[in-house]
């Protein structure tokens, strides 16, 4: 049903650490290997090797310039890595608009899936989605989101440190974290109290279930040493006498 | 967003096949149309075959339209469900009102209510398809509250000139209020869509890079390196920016073809001139209402282009 489900306790989610990120896609191609043979496979892709490629892929790195150069004195704007894909918002539009049901949130831990057996493609869930969450593939006529690994974080058959989403763990800065944003105990929600972890597009009220991490704010570069006045070679007389009668 | 084909075929013919299964209802009950089922059986069947067209066109945009039974199970939250739901449920009042009319003609109790019903289910329909772009936060060209009064004096008026038009070939009397009533309604709508443009060329976007980003205590953002080389289905879909470049043209041809020649077209038939006149103010509303729907997509923007850089 695409009414929202009463929230549950439990709300899983992504934390990323928009400090860390260095910007390298691996979370992206993970994703992609997974989730092209996973709960959501295929991610279909047309001409993957040739000019105009063109595929679902459910995480997005882009790379923004955020702040300005003061003019002179040292540049203060940086470069920022951001990794987009489906924030399991609590208030998800994209279930309530979905005609026929194959779009939902689960109750027991707020992941917004699709269910690709009954779901139309008539595109209306990726109209009422802000943050482009979901892709259409036009090969299997179907919408495609991130499933927060559901086939990996219940997963019984591989091991329990791997049980997380397969863009977490991949991660070589460790700049996603996994678990319950519902539980103000849970160690993702102490990193966002901590960090002061925020929402996405605020202002459209979905109410994202995940967090992302400001850069912290850098030390002013400390000015470079002043240069130590020069000193003339004690042992050079001759020197000496030179900078004495110029230094006049 | 990507003004596909079928959407905007969808709403231009089905917004005129229930403007005027609307308006054969209301004119009917208060006694302005041909009484005869000859009139009434084939002004039902052509507006039904209008809104059919339109939904018929529509199962080309799903990527799955074998599957498009399934569309009418969320009504509880879904203006897209609660749009496919009216359409089918016109279908029986509607039918009835084509039967009663031929049967027991345009006067009897049945043909009336049966009428009166088939018009209520029809502007619920195109109150529906507005709602789900009316609905839809991320478009602001589309979440404000011009767009249920336009969806809806635009069905009346493209309706109203086709009741004209047909009109014309069995009683010219009844096409003279029919052409009336269209070149009120050509005003009416005029004025709502004229206003519609001034509103969206004012208002503000809602979110800003910054904003989408989280990025904004840091200064200003702008986007350094796209996550892809080629377009995607994101830009595609809600990111199409063509129709932009030429919104004043297709304005002004909108407004030329869609709206200014229907009316004097209509006014010049309600003075009895030329037959033809009113079939041609009919065939020019949905040509020029085509074209303000293709604009309507065209010129709306959605907000996960501002993670590309792009305005929204």
């Amino acid at each position: 049903m695409t009414a929202i489900p009463q929230p549950g306790a439990k709300r899983l989610g992504l934390v990323i650490d928009l400090d860390t990120c260095v910007g390298c896609h691996a979370c992206a191609v993970n994703c992609k290997e997974w989730n092209t043979s996973g709960h959501a496979a295929p991610l279909t892709d047309f001409q993957p090797y040739a000019a105009q490629q063109d595929g679902v892929w459910l995480n997005r790195v882009h790379t923004y310039e955020a702040g300005t150069s003061d003019g002179g004195n040292g540049v203060t704007s940086r470069t920022v890595h951001f990794p987009r894909s489906c924030l399991h918002c609590a208030e998800p539009a994209c279930v309530t608009v979905c005609p026929t049901g194959a779009s939902y949130k689960r109750a027991e831990d707020g992941i917004v899936l699709v269910n690709a057996d009954i779901c139309i493609g008539c595109k209306l869930c990726s109209w009422a989605c802000p943050y482009g969450a979901r892709e259409f593939d036009a090969d299997q006529g179907v919408m495609r989101k991130c499933t927060l690994c559901i086939d990996r974080i219940y997963n019984e058959t591989i091991p329990e440190k791997e049980r997380v989403p397969a863009c977490v763990k991949t991660c070589p800065a460790q700049a996603r974290h996994f678990g319950d944003l519902g539980d103000p105990e849970s160690a993702v929600s102490i990193l966002v109290a901590e960090r002061g972890g925020f929402d996405l597009m605020p202002e459209m009220g979905y109410r994202p279930t995940n967090k992302y991490l400001p850069p912290r704010q850098r030390k002013p570069a400390a000015a470079p040493p002043a240069e130590a006045p020069p000193t003339p070679d004690g042992g050079n007389k001759l020197l000496r006498w030179i900078d004495r009668a110029l230094s006049r | 967003m990507n003004p596909s084909f079928s959407v905007v075929f969808l709403t231009t013919m089905s917004g005129a096949g229930y403007g005027m299964l609307a308006w054969l209802g209301i004119l009917n009950a208060l006694g302005m149309l041909p009484r005869t089922g000859t009139f009434g059986l084939p002004a039902v069947a052509v507006a039904l075959a209008l809104t059919v067209a339109g939904l018929l066109a529509s199962t080309f945009h799903l990527g799955r339209p074998e599957r498009a039974w399934r569309a009418i199970s969320q009504w509880r939250t879904s203006w897209l469900s609660r749009e496919g739901v009216m359409a089918l449920a016109t279908f029986l009042p509607a039918t009835g009102f084509a039967v009663a009319w031929a049967a027991l003609g345009g006067g009897a109790t049945a043909t009336v209510v049966l009428g009166l019903l088939a018009a209520a289910c029809g502007l619920l329909t195109v109150a529906s398809q507005a709602m789900i772009y009316a609905s839809l936060k991320p478009v602001r060209q589309w979440h404000n509250a011009a767009v249920l009064p336009n969806f809806l004096l635009l069905a009346a008026f493209s309706g109203v000139a086709c009741i004209a038009a047909m009109a014309m070939f069995w009683q010219p009397g009844a096409a003279r209020i029919a052409a009336a009533l269209g070149v009120l309604g050509g005003v009416a709508a005029l004025a709502a869509k004229l206003s519609y443009w001034r509103r969206i060329d004012r208002s503000q976007p809602v979110a800003t890079i910054e904003s989408a980003t989280g990025l904004g205590f840091l200064g200003a953002v702008r986007s350094l390196e796209l996550p892809h080389t080629e377009e995607n289905y994101l830009l595609r879909e809600m990111g199409f920016a063509v129709g932009r470049k030429h919104a004043r043209r297709l304005r002004r041809i909108a407004v030329t073809v869609g709206f200014a020649a229907p009316i004097v077209l209509l006014a010049v038939g309600l003075l009895g001139a030329g037959a033809l006149l009113l079939p041609l103010a009919a065939a020019a509303a949905l040509t020029g209402i085509y074209v303000e729907r293709w604009l309507f997509f065209a010129e709306a923007t959605h907000t996960v282009t501002l993670y590309y850089g792009r305005p929204s």
